[in-house]
């Protein structure tokens, strides 16, 4: 163990870990935090939290998660590149721990056209990958990428996304072989709904070894309605929806949709369960995070582990 | 080539609204090439300039001059004898042309003609694209001679993110191909994927503009 990381932990233990994501209030009111950590209590082994996704601005994902900690949740850092240099990002990893954080999730982030401030100078002084090897060194060796010491090294353990869905496929096992290079000790997938695909991404994953050095998490999203999916499919980059799954939602009378949404995913969850090299699951459920416990239990996934960290 | 675009007409029309006598100067370098502010389109935005204060009721003379380039000093002199009879010059040259006739002649008003856009290439006619931002330091013999920085939407070292289409093209726009895909695509045909698999480090921006100012020194070269 290197880190005191619920997550890790339960890993370290041998469980199917389960983790979820929680967006930040747009505002400063504390409670929308607060009502969503009070839904996942005990339902999860740790929370995500986002980090101005989508580059609309929200609540900082570090201040959401010392609240979500102080509720007794095992909260995960977002951290993406998009909006911090390498000295803001080094004096935040050394926050995030210093408030007793124990996970950070490293990305680039969603580009800044997306968002309400399109007008933004984004920053991207390094990428994901770099930050990934930039935190593993300030925890590992002690040092700062200037080559000071640090007093008191950041103890987080070290995660980072990967979409096996986005153009080029055949690259996208090699780009994880990467951020394992750089050091990254957890994986969240983006949302699968190609399972045939997903499992395609998985051998070529498996070929390389890379299941055995980091655990590998499914990602996964209820769908709420036909329209959503059709939405998803088509808007964003990435995102592999299948015509059967729309058909599955489009068949389904509109009041019923939500609940078969919820099937879909549980469905997706059983059978990813059964991949070899996937460690847990990633349950994204945006702004329907009180679905949660409901795809959680109906998943098998209850009651989640006691862990001593 | 450093790549221009002229400022609207209304917007260049506002800044000169002070003055009834100007010096209108193009250059014959990059912004000739990229059709924005050479000999020719001197001539045009002149005959707009005059055409529209003639309508206003306000006529304003134009001194129309073309030099062979503004970022080098000796061409510069070539206005100097205009200037006692004119109360400002608009410059269609690139930003540092227009500086550095505005540092030639300090006591004379320059005014911006033209946005100066990007380092860039002539895909085809009518169709100029960006290639480098000049940032230093370049990795085009690790990325296939593709550049990560000016490619990439994100300027990522080690990408591609996950918003690439199925199509190939950036999320951010789908007129812009993923940098990252023609990467990878040249990459393998050129049998050199393995320059993908290792990491590129953290860059140092201090050779871009994160290190001020830049200048190059050449004492060899120097009088």
């Amino acid at each position: 163990m290197k880190t005191a990381s619920r997550l890790e932990r339960v890993f370290e233990e041998g469980h199917f870990a389960v983790t979820t994501e929680c967006g930040p209030p747009r505002g400063a009111n504390p409670e929308v935090i607060r009502k969503k950590g009070e839904l996942l209590r005990g339902f999860v082994d740790a929370v995500n939290v986002t980090d101005n996704q989508t580059s609309v601005v929200r609540m900082a994902s570090i201040a959401s998660c010392v609240m979500l900690k102080e509720m007794g949740l095992e909260p995960i850092v977002q951290m993406v590149t998009r909006d911090r240099n390498r000295i803001s990002l080094q004096s935040d990893i050394l926050g995030a721990a210093g408030l007793g954080l124990n996970a950070i999730l490293c990305l680039s982030g969603d580009h800044q056209t997306f968002g309400d401030d399109p007008d933004a100078k984004n920053v991207f002084d390094i990428d994901s990958i770099q930050l990934i090897e930039l935190i593993r060194m300030m925890r590992d060796e002690g040092k700062f990428p200037s080559g000071k010491e640090i007093d008191g090294p950041p103890k987080l353990f070290i995660g980072a996304a990967c979409n096996p869905f986005a153009e080029p496929f055949e690259i996208r096992p090699i780009r994880l072989a990467k951020k394992v290079d750089a050091g990254v000790e957890f994986i969240q997938t983006q949302c699968i709904y190609n399972l045939e695909r997903f499992e395609t991404f998985m051998d070529a994953v498996r070929k390389l070894g890379l299941h055995e050095q980091i655990k590998i998490m499914a990602g996964v999203t209820p769908l709420k309605s036909a329209g959503m999916a059709k939405f998803m499919k088509k808007n964003v980059a990435g995102m592999d929806i299948p015509d059967e799954v729309i058909k599955r939602m489009a068949d389904t009378p509109k009041e019923e949709q939500a609940a078969k949404g919820i099937e879909i995913c549980v469905e997706s969850i059983r059978r990813l369960r059964q991949v070899e090299g996937i460690a847990g699951v990633h349950v994204m459920a945006i702004e329907w995070e009180k679905k949660v416990p409901e795809i959680v239990e109906k998943a098998g996934l209850l009651p989640r582990p006691e862990v001593s960290v | 080539m450093i790549m221009g675009e002229q400022k609207p007409l209304e917007v260049i029309l506002g800044m000169l609204t002070p003055y009834d006598k100007i010096v209108l100067a193009g250059c014959h370098g990059c912004v000739t090439v990229c059709r924005a502010g050479g000999a020719k389109e001197v001539e045009i935005l002149a005959s707009s300039l005059r055409l529209a204060r003639e309508s206003e009721g306000r006529p304003l003379e134009i001194k129309e001059v073309t030099l062979e380039r503004q970022c080098d000093p000796e061409y510069l002199e070539a206005m100097r004898p205009y200037l006692e009879d004119y109360q400002a010059i608009l410059s269609i040259a690139c930003g540092a042309g227009i500086q550095f006739v505005a540092e030639k002649y300090p006591s004379t008003i320059v005014l911006p003609g033209l946005d100066t856009t990007f380092i860039g290439v002539t895909e085809k006619q009518g169709l100029w694209a960006e290639r480098c931002q000049a940032c230093g330091n370049c990795v085009l013999h690790l990325t296939g001679g593709i550049c990560p920085v000016a490619r990439c939407s994100k300027s990522l070292f080690n990408g591609p993110c996950g918003g690439t289409t199925t199509d190939g093209r950036c999320e951010v726009n789908k007129e812009i191909p993923c940098g990252w895909m023609m990467i990878i695509d040249r990459l393998r045909s050129l049998n050199q994927l393995e320059n993908y698999r290792k990491n590129l480090p953290m860059k140092s921006w201090k050779t871009s503009r994160d290190g001020g100012p830049r200048r190059i020194v050449r004492e060899d070269l120097m009088e």
